[in-house]
């Protein structure tokens, strides 16, 4: 059941303000949620004044700038620095987003970062995944066929075949969809969500994959595909310029297509 | 690692900034709601007219008041939003109009669409 407001122990209090050295001409203030477990106390704001003009271009830039040299205890993944892990997904400024392709100078004044929302934090920036990564692993991404593979090729595919996939090979998993979907925040123990539905749909139009019916079967279900009501939260913010909505759309369209026979 | 408090939950609506679609697609909702309660108080106000030319009357100047006609145009404007991203749902659920690009453009078409709509039957009452 959908909760609005947060629990007791998730509120927010206030934190420390670190000032930038007194030198800095150029000076952006950056607000980060953090929560240490080893202590009793609620996540709290800490607020970092931070030197731009000594500071790399892109957010992550900035967050590396304060672990590295105002405040090592902060909490955070990263790992490619360009897009491609998916490891640096966060709340910037009320919009999920990858920190590492996102520019600092894309935003005016404050920044705010905030783990991705409606998830258990580990520690600061860190969200709990256990679940996203089980319900991606529910909707088996792998090839499954029916037929033996052919003894003197692997499974070809014609380049039109390749090019229905491109849209939907490129996500990256950081899971900035669905932890963007109303739906996803009130039942997301049920609901698939946007990120492993469009990963979901990629399987489904994998020429060389054999078991659609079941596939389509597993879905078909009014939490894990249906809780999607078009809300478009996930295609608003995918950092990578994807389209979820439209991959669940189309499943949606394949189970009509499926009962019309 | 001792852990002595349990996981809090990362905020989220305190925090997420709905992009124009999100936010229609709430009013579109509450829309729901209030035209559906609403419809209580239309076969109410029905039942008043009918009910003879004294509390017909009273209904008359009663709805002269600024408050009631911004309640009954407000339901005329909910009704039409309603219709309108109601539409927008039918061509999404064929699969169209996806783009990223065109959803803020569809969006204002949708609350402009249902402003022209209420216009019209203002000028016409």
């Amino acid at each position: 059941m959908a909760e609005f407001t947060l629990p007791k122990n998730s509120t927010l209090i206030k934190g420390t303000t670190y000032k930038a050295p007194e030198a800095a001409k150029n000076v952006r203030r950056f607000e980060v949620y953090r929560w240490d477990p080893e202590t009793a106390e609620n996540p709290r704001i800490d607020i970092y004044e931070l030197d731009m003009d000594n500071c790399g271009p892109m957010v992550l830039d900035a967050i590396l700038k304060i672990k590295n040299e105002v405040d090592s205890s902060l909490t955070f993944r990263r790992s490619c620095r360009e897009g491609v892990c998916g490891s640096c997904a966060m709340n910037v400024n009320g919009k999920n987003t990858l920190v590492c392709t996102k520019a600092i100078d894309e935003y005016s004044d404050t920044i705010k970062i905030f783990p991705l929302p409606h998830m258990e934090v580990v520690k600061d920036l860190v969200p709990d995944m256990t679940h996203f990564y089980a319900q991606y692993a529910s909707i088996k991404p792998w090839i499954e066929t029916q037929t033996p593979a052919p003894s003197d090729t692997e499974r070809l595919q014609s380049k039109e075949d390749r090019e229905v996939l491109d849209g939907l090979y490129e996500c990256v998993l950081c899971a900035c969809c669905s932890t963007s979907c109303p739906s996803y925040w009130w039942n997301g123990e049920r609901y698939l969500g946007p990120a492993v539905l469009l990963q979901a749909y990629r399987w489904l139009v994998d020429s060389r994959d054999e078991n659609t019916g079941e596939r389509l079967d597993e879905l078909e279900d009014p939490f894990k595909l249906y809780r999607c009501h078009t809300i478009m939260n996930c295609t608003d913010t995918c950092p990578k310029g994807l389209n979820p909505a439209k991959a669940i759309a189309e499943t949606k369209k394949l189970l009509v297509q499926r009962k019309l026979g | 690692m001792v852990r002595k408090n349990s996981r809090p939950i990362s905020p989220h609506l305190q925090v997420y900034r709905l992009p124009l679609t999100g936010i229609i697609s709430i009013t579109h909702r509450m829309t729901g709601v209030i035209l559906s309660v609403g419809l209580i108080f239309f076969v109410y106000l029905l039942h008043v007219i009918l009910a003879g030319p004294v509390s017909y009357l009273e209904l008359q100047s009663f709805m002269q008041q600024w408050l009631a006609k911004l309640v009954y145009w407000g339901f005329i404007y909910a009704l039409f939003f309603h219709l309108c991203h109601g539409v927008r749902h039918l061509v999404w659920d064929a699969g169209k109009s996806f783009d990223r690009e065109t959803l803020n453009r569809y969006a204002l078409v949708e609350l402009t669409i249902s402003l022209l709509l209420t216009l019209i039957i203002f000028l016409f009452i």
